[in-house]
């Protein structure tokens, strides 16, 4: 469907929400009438009458009420049961696997980073990528790919702490001079250097974002919905950034699984709800999508006051554009069909969901990004 | 002393400690290379920090919550410690044993790990790893209190063999799930409540009815293992030295990949693994003898600026440079800030794999709060570090050409090793001024001025962002 590309005026966005840790989708979208699930967890469960139904058998986490609105409205694309082979229970590895679509060896070039190097093959633009939080993630990480992490957008830029404007100014020139080798000297100097031009650049331009952006949408105090707030400032700027990335951390619920997930499923969807309503009311929403995935699900029976790290996730495609509903299937819960006889068995490679947005949504051939061909879903309204 | 000499006594304080100012160094040359090093690694050799002078000036740096007044503190002993060694390896162990804040917002049990970190950072692993499962910090944030006979938990076990001694490939599931019945049982208490106190210290109880002492199998051996017996048999693993060696060899010596790419990836340079793996074979992982045979090794001394600092070298080192914070002084807090949006919230890792290190330390927003961070520290003359630069330029009473300003100030940041690109925009700016001299207080304020501007460019420069 490379129509949506070329139909519409603007360039398709794809905003990445990571959920670090490894969300626990079973009780996000919990199998709430089965009585395997109620049996196998007996601590970690959502009761029945508490849980918010979207189908006979599945229904939302209670604190996912705006996450459950979205989906009844018709703009959440639930991919359920998402995996690959082999599942990795080890954070790192398992959230290198989802970064750079290698489950079978260590990869250093991230699956967005491949993205960056299609959009803006000569690197002239710093902000195509433009991550929110500490460090950037792997996944927009590769050699001679450039893309900005931005720890705080309303004190953004180098040699701040000069006061006289010339000074900085002329400063500013002998740090790019600095930062301008005539002959490379390793990787990681000329990382340096890439990385210290390329700021200078940036924020000249991102400068602009706070002083532009007015919304009345009041998002909540928290580490998500700052982000998101951050991705809307940047996002309806207009220059020309093509991919946000942002993390919500803290999902690794060994322990006392039941107040913390309830907390972050609170935070993350109205984040997203708020988000969401904010990028329409500066018409900047059409070309939006968001994905949200997490390193893996976990176990099905629980360990008495969390889950322990498992397989067969969730990931989420949301937009006003997305056909809403629920894609490939739900992990089955029978027993016979566990998973080394504790897991959920994945039914669909996160590789084709990948593939999905690339080909659908970015316009852009997944095959040399995420390593092959896998089976795509079909989670967008066609084109109007 | 050779200038040779200094620049190696030099590279050993960046990687054994913080860095040294110049009259630090001065007092280091004084000694030959081996009993520098044989000072770093007999830390009781020489006095404590004196922390109470702290509390003394700045009662507010007792709070028991807030984390940031204890990583203040931890600011103020990396600057200040006649024991650097001491403060590097505690460190170095919190990157490789990252337990972090968040999960448990405990202050105390925090502070009570990175101590457990410093009594033992020099001694034998095994007494490490025994201490490390005992320490309550560690036991909540990776539930081994949730791990219970009969429903075993095995976040500990998994990462225990993972992380922290032998790397993945070293042993099967079936391993992880008996080390983590092993450790069944060792949990903490709490002896003053929460509430109406606040937080206090917690503390390792081993509970014998909690413990699972059926048989296990693990690594091929059989019995009925307990935690203890699980660590002597890691400790005596050859994965377990080469890990440890490979820890050392990305800390102390060069940038390596991350850590699960060494399952992979072997390592740059092979010989030098071995000499580590050999220095723990030869004295049964004791981590003083590993050290001194690091320091001493021809490697080690050959392969400079081959780190990316991690922020709190950064920041520390930057400290040691401007002269600040030698005696109580406020502002210890605001360095932990910082070093938050370089990307190490000291206490506090991301995850429990630790932070990522080397180039990764560095993209657009980490570069630009280190570049801002050490640019503003060396922004004001009057600050002691940079009044003695001046002092000394000052002292040879005769006219200090540009070239000689260029060098004066590179050497009083390090000394650092500029490449083509900076030292010529760095000697440009010099000669745009003349010739620096330091006779009447006008002339002084102006190459003040001038020393100012240079280390401005120096601190911002790549070079300096390397150990």
């Amino acid at each position: 469907m490379a129509t949506n590309g070329k139909t519409r005026k603007k360039d398709p966005v794809l905003v990445v929400i990571q959920l670090s840790g490894g969300n626990d989708f079973m009780n996000t979208l919990v199998p709430f009438t089965s009585g395997i699930y109620h049996d196998a967890r007996p601590l970690v469960r959502i009761p029945e009458d508490k849980a918010l139904p979207i189908s006979d058998t599945l229904a939302f986490h209670p604190s996912a009420a705006p996450m459950k609105k979205m989906f009844e409205d018709g703009k959440v694309a639930v991919v359920q049961g998402i995996g690959y082979e082999n599942s990795s229970r080890s954070h790192f590895r398992a959230m290198d696997i989802w970064h750079t679509c290698e489950p079978n060896r260590i990869a250093t070039e991230g699956w967005l980073a491949k993205v960056v190097r299609e959009f803006d093959p000569q690197g002239t633009n710093p902000l195509t990528a433009v991550s929110f939080g500490r460090g950037l993630p792997r996944a927009l990480a590769a050699p001679g790919v450039t893309a900005t992490s931005v720890g705080d957008l309303d004190n953004y830029g180098l040699m701040t702490p000069i006061q006289a404007m010339e000074e900085r100014a002329e400063d500013l020139e002998i740090f790019r001079r600095m930062y301008t080798p005539a002959v490379g000297s390793g990787l990681v100097m000329d990382y340096l250097s890439q990385t210290g031009r390329d700021v200078i650049t940036g924020a000249e331009r991102l400068k602009e974002a706070p002083s532009q952006y007015r919304s009345s949408v009041e998002y909540a105090n928290n580490p998500i919905a700052k982000s998101l707030r951050d991705v809307a400032r940047v996002h309806t700027a207009g220059l020309g950034t093509r991919i946000f990335y942002t993390n919500h951390g803290g999902y690794d619920h060994h322990a006392q699984e039941v107040p913390t997930h309830a907390r972050l499923l609170a935070e993350l969807s109205g984040a997203v709800s708020d988000f969401m309503q904010d990028l329409r009311e500066h018409d900047a929403a059409d070309e939006v999508l968001i994905l949200v995935f997490t390193e893996f699900g976990r176990r099905i029976k629980d360990n008495g006051s969390g889950t322990d790290h498992g397989s067969g996730g969730g990931a989420f495609l949301i937009g006003d554009r997305v056909a809403g509903g629920l894609y490939s299937e739900y992990p089955s819960l029978e027993p016979s069909q566990w998973l080394n006889g504790e897991d959920l068995r994945h039914t669909f490679d996160f590789r084709g969901l990948y593939g999905t947005v690339l080909k659908q949504w970015l316009d852009v051939d997944p095959e040399p990004i995420v390593g092959g061909r896998f089976e795509q879903l079909q989670p967008f309204k066609a084109a109007v | 002393m050779a200038a040779a000499d200094t620049a190696l006594i030099a590279h050993l304080l960046r990687r054994a400690g913080f860095g040294a100012s110049r009259d630090e160094l001065e007092e280091y040359s004084r000694k030959p290379y081996e009993e520098i090093v044989d000072d770093l690694v007999r830390p009781e050799r020489f006095a404590e920090v004196d922390e109470k002078l702290l509390n003394r000036y700045y009662p507010h740096l007792m709070n028991q919550d807030n984390p940031g007044v204890w990583n203040g503190r931890w600011f103020y002993r990396m600057v200040n410690s006649r024991r650097p060694l001491q403060e590097k390896m505690t460190l170095f162990w919190h990157h490789v044993f990252a337990t972090g804040w968040t999960k448990s917002e405990h202050t105390p049990t925090m502070v009570e790990h990175i101590e457990m970190l410093r009594r033992n950072c020099l001694g034998n692993l095994r007494t490490l790893l025994v201490e490390l499962s005992r320490d309550p910090a560690m036991i909540y944030w990776l539930d081994n209190c949730e791990n219970h006979s009969g429903a075993p938990n095995e976040n500990y076990g998994r990462e225990l063999l993972e992380l922290f001694s032998m790397g993945i490939g070293n042993y099967t599931e079936a391993d992880i799930k008996n080390v983590a019945r092993a450790f069944t049982g060792w949990t903490f208490e709490q002896p003053i409540p929460l509430y109406p106190f606040g937080h206090y210290g917690a503390r390792f109880v081993y509970r014998p009815e909690d413990h699972d002492d059926s048989e296990k199998v693990f690594l091929g051996q059989r019995g009925r293992f307990g935690g203890e017996d699980i660590v002597d048999i890691i400790v005596r693993q050859p994965a377990a030295a080469r890990f440890i060696a490979r820890h050392i060899y990305n800390f102390f010596v060069a940038d390596e990949p991350q850590v699960p790419a060494w399952s992979v990836t072997p390592p740059q340079d092979p010989a030098a693994i071995e000499v580590l793996v050999k220095a723990y074979t030869d004295s049964n992982a004791d981590m003083r003898s590993i050290m001194r045979v690091l320091f001493n090794s021809d490697f080690f001394k050959a392969t400079r600026f081959k780190r990316v600092k991690c922020p709190a070298e950064f920041i520390a080192g930057t400290i040691k440079l401007s002269g600040d914070h030698r005696s109580p002084q406020l502002g210890l807090v605001a360095l932990d800030a910082a070093a938050i949006v370089m990307g190490q919230k000291l206490m506090d890792p991301p995850t429990v794999e630790g932070w990522h290190t080397g180039k990764e330390w560095i993209d657009g927003g980490t570069l630009t709060e280190r570049v801002n961070f050490a640019v503003e520290q060396v922004r004001d003359p009057a600050k002691p570090g940079i009044q003695a630069l001046v002092a000394r330029l000052a002292k040879s009473r005769a006219a200090v050409t540009p070239e000689k300003l260029v060098d004066a100030c590179l050497e009083h940041a390090g000394p650092l090793e500029a490449g083509e690109e900076t030292r010529e925009a760095l000697l440009e700016v010099a000669r745009a001024g003349g010739t620096a001299r330091f006779g009447t207080a006008e002339e002084r304020g102006k190459a003040e001025a001038r020393i100012v501007r240079l280390l401005t460019l120096i601190v911002a420069s790549r070079e300096y962002q390397f150990a």
